[in-house]
């Protein structure tokens, strides 16, 4: 049900107009299609306007009078999330970073903080910290449309989780405008600051419901000299977590990403994307990437390892990326998986952390479950340092009640039971809000919502995304 | 059967943003990933279809360069080359070795080798001179057969389908005979991992150009090394009238 706020009118529009410019309001509900639906196609709002200011002034300028106005807004991105939280429920003003793009300063001493504002698109930050021999410490498979300040506020997981950790520890830094209008200046620079509450964390995967992030700070780890890159055959999700043990223990400290799909979803890019698996039939594949500063000592370190899983038999089939491309294409089998499985129809998709032994019995466990209802049930995703992160998706031509009643709450109590957690990093948006309580207490949900309150205390930021109705 | 021989040279990997040095000698090579050059990728592959095929009866792999090209060697041979040869040129003088130097090594190593067919990419991303295929078959006065797209075997009969400005055109050549491999010959293979532990095994034979009585300084010299000129921003307006203006100010109309 719509929130008790108020309805924009024209004279709404004529002061956003003079906040940002007649070209910045975009009223035509044409060009308003893309921002009122999400990409996989499951959400849909019916916004009429689109805001997209430049500044941080402008922002604070749009959410103050829309503070006061009661008017609800929709802080959206690059509009890449999976659950429903970038996209308007009813008629939230959309404020969009998309011409916030500026890319501010890499500091010139220690050179490794970049500094830009929220809109720049992944991809483009990372070429141009390229520039500068360092990397954004996140990657994932939306770079290429997806903005810096929406991964922040939803805490993206991504490819490069497993070494450089979570955005938690490496964003320095935020500035975000609060509902009121208030702009509240936490750009730090600083790694090591104890002063007081961090308030800045509270930004990070708040999915804009208590804050609108307009610029951020970012700790950018070195470029790597060496990349490697290994697509490994496994038949048994024993032999899998065998592979995955034994390349934390020989590979250490250059290991960068360790990476899984099934059967089911090879076959998936294969007959939708017509891509290539450059091995034989597995069970499940495994992507093995090590960076590192020193390419002999690295290629010395993987060939021992695939060495002794060669001997023992874990591993029977293989390849190593020798350019570029190669690694490319292989990287393409497992970042593409969203987009092969889109041509199935209708996706449900669950993003859980579980401890990694029973990770693909979650896999297994749903497929009995739903037999004979949908298209596929298939599994991907990251496998971590302690726990795993499963895509879990289920298909079929297109969205059906019955399959949406068997899978949920099942996979959802599935999760609770193993004690996982429901969204490890897509966020909980608007369609996994009013699951929170099988991984959050009570207590703390309670609290979350005082800390609502306490931002915005009329509720117009992000409404009916995050937390519970009730 | 066939001995063939396949020519491998390491490159700055195609997918590098090639930088210019600031002196404007050449490009930047150091810390930079260089990978085998694709046509050879091509040419490797076709060599190990011949053999699969049980047309060759063993596939000789050489690369010349300096201590960095064992790695492009371990590529071929992971693929499925049976051995290797690494004709050693210090980093300083490699690049004063041109095609004309390169195709007299090949030459000479075809005679030691007695090799009956050799296969090379058709021209290296880095120079993109194309010409070493064509040399090395002048200085055996073997037949060419170049920008192959297709080539059967039979018995000393290599019928090679071309790639041409006006279309395909096919070709037979009496062996021995060189092939240069075009783009659309083949798609090459990824090394599967017992492989690569195998190709580690493979025998790799050192020897410098001297030993075969090349003379590797060429008569060319680079003189500059530069940047493409960088496209200028492009304007925008608000008519056609201005538009027509515009174009008519520049002369273009």
């Amino acid at each position: 049900r719509r929130g008790n706020y108020a309805t924009a009118t024209a004279t709404d529009i004529t002061v956003f107009q003079d906040i940002i410019g007649h070209n910045h309001v975009l009223t035509d509900p044409s060009e308003l299609e893309g921002n009122n639906i999400d990409w996989i196609k499951t959400v849909r709002g019916q916004s009429s306007i689109l805001l997209k200011p430049k500044t941080t002034a402008e922002v604070s300028k749009i959410l103050k009078y829309c503070n006061d106005q009661k008017l609800a807004i929709c802080p959206q991105g690059g509009n890449t999330g999976l659950v429903g939280g970038s996209v308007p429920v009813f008629d939230e003003i959309i404020l969009s970073t998309q011409r916030m793009n500026d890319f501010i300063s890499v500091d010139p001493v220690a050179g490794c903080v970049a500094v830009c504002q929220a809109g720049c698109v992944l991809e483009a930050l990372s070429q141009e910290l390229n520039k500068h021999d360092i990397i954004v410490p996140l990657d994932l498979g939306a770079k290429g449309s997806c903005h810096i300040g929406g991964n922040i506020s939803t805490n993206a997981g991504g490819l490069r989780l497993l070494r450089y950790g979570s955005l938690r520890g490496s964003v320095l830094g935020v500035e975000a405008v609060l509902a009121d209008g208030t702009i509240l200046d936490c750009l730090s620079t600083l790694r090591k600051d104890n002063t007081g509450y961090d308030i800045k964390q509270l930004m990070i995967g708040s999915e804009g419901t208590l804050g609108f992030v307009t610029a951020v700070s970012i700790l950018c780890p070195q470029k790597p000299k060496s990349l490697n890159l290994a697509f490994l055959g496994v038949d048994t999700f024993e032999g899998l977590l065998h592979v995955l043990r034994k390349a934390k223990q020989d590979l250490g400290e250059i290991l960068s990403a360790v990476e899984f799909l099934d059967s089911a979803c090879m076959g998936l890019v294969k007959t939708h994307l017509n891509l290539t698996n450059p091995i034989g039939e597995h069970e499940f594949y495994m992507l093995i990437e090590t960076s590192g500063s020193n390419t002999q000592h690295d290629e010395e370190k993987l060939s021992s390892f695939l060495d002794e899983i060669m001997t023992s038999q874990t591993v029977s089939d293989g390849t190593i990326a020798t350019d570029l491309n190669k690694m490319q294409a292989i990287w393409g089998l497992r970042e593409r998986q969203a987009e092969a499985l889109l041509h199935e129809g209708y996706n449900f998709k669950y993003d859980v952390s579980l401890p990694t032994h029973v990770m693909y019995d979650m896999v297994l466990d749903t497929r009995r479950h739903l037999e004979g209802l949908c298209t596929s049930v298939v599994g991907y995703g990251h496998l971590g340092k302690c726990d795993g992160n499963l895509h879990l998706n289920v298909t079929c031509p297109q969205y059906n009640q019955t399959i949406a009643s068997a899978v949920e709450p099942f996979v959802y109590e599935w999760t609770a039971k193993h004690k996982g957690s429901i969204s490890a990093e897509h966020g909980l948006g608007f369609k996994k809000r009013n699951y929170i309580s099988y991984s959050k207490s009570n207590e703390s949900i309670t609290m979350m919502k005082k800390i609502k309150k306490l931002f915005d205390p009329n509720g117009i930021l992000n409404p009916y995304k995050t937390l519970p109705d009730t | 059967m066939a001995r063939v021989l396949v020519g491998v040279k390491r490159v700055i990997d195609y997918a590098v943003k090639i930088r210019v040095k600031p002196d404007k000698s050449g490009v930047v090579t150091e810390g930079v990933k260089h990978s085998m050059n694709p046509f050879d990728e091509i040419a490797v592959e076709e060599a190990i279809r011949l053999k699969e095929k049980k047309l060759a009866s063993e596939i000789v792999a050489v690369t010349c360069g300096p201590t960095q090209n064992q790695e492009t060697l371990r590529t071929a041979l992971a693929m499925g080359a049976d051995r290797g040869i690494h004709v050693e040129i210090p980093a300083d003088q490699c690049a004063k070795a041109g095609p004309l130097q390169i195709s007299k090594i090949f030459a000479k190593l075809a005679e030691q080798e007695k090799a009956d067919l050799i296969i090379l990419g058709k021209q290296a991303i880095d120079g993109d001179n194309n010409q070493t295929a064509q040399m090395t078959a002048a200085v055996l006065d073997w037949a060419q057969g170049t920008f192959a797209s297709e080539l059967k075997l039979e018995g000393d009969e290599l019928t090679v389908v071309r790639e041409v400005d006006g279309g395909l055109e096919t070709v037979k050549l009496k062996m021995p005979a060189v092939v240069s491999a075009d783009l659309r010959l083949n798609e090459p293979r990824y090394a599967t991992l017992p492989n690569i532990m195998k190709a580690k095994k493979k025998k790799v034979a050192k020897i410098s150009p001297k030993d075969l009585g090349v003379e590797i300084a060429s008569s060319i010299e680079v003189v500059e090394v530069t940047d493409p000129p960088q496209r200028e921003a492009g304007i925008k307006v608000e008519s056609t009238e201005e538009l027509v203006s515009k174009l008519k100010e520049s002369g273009l109309v």
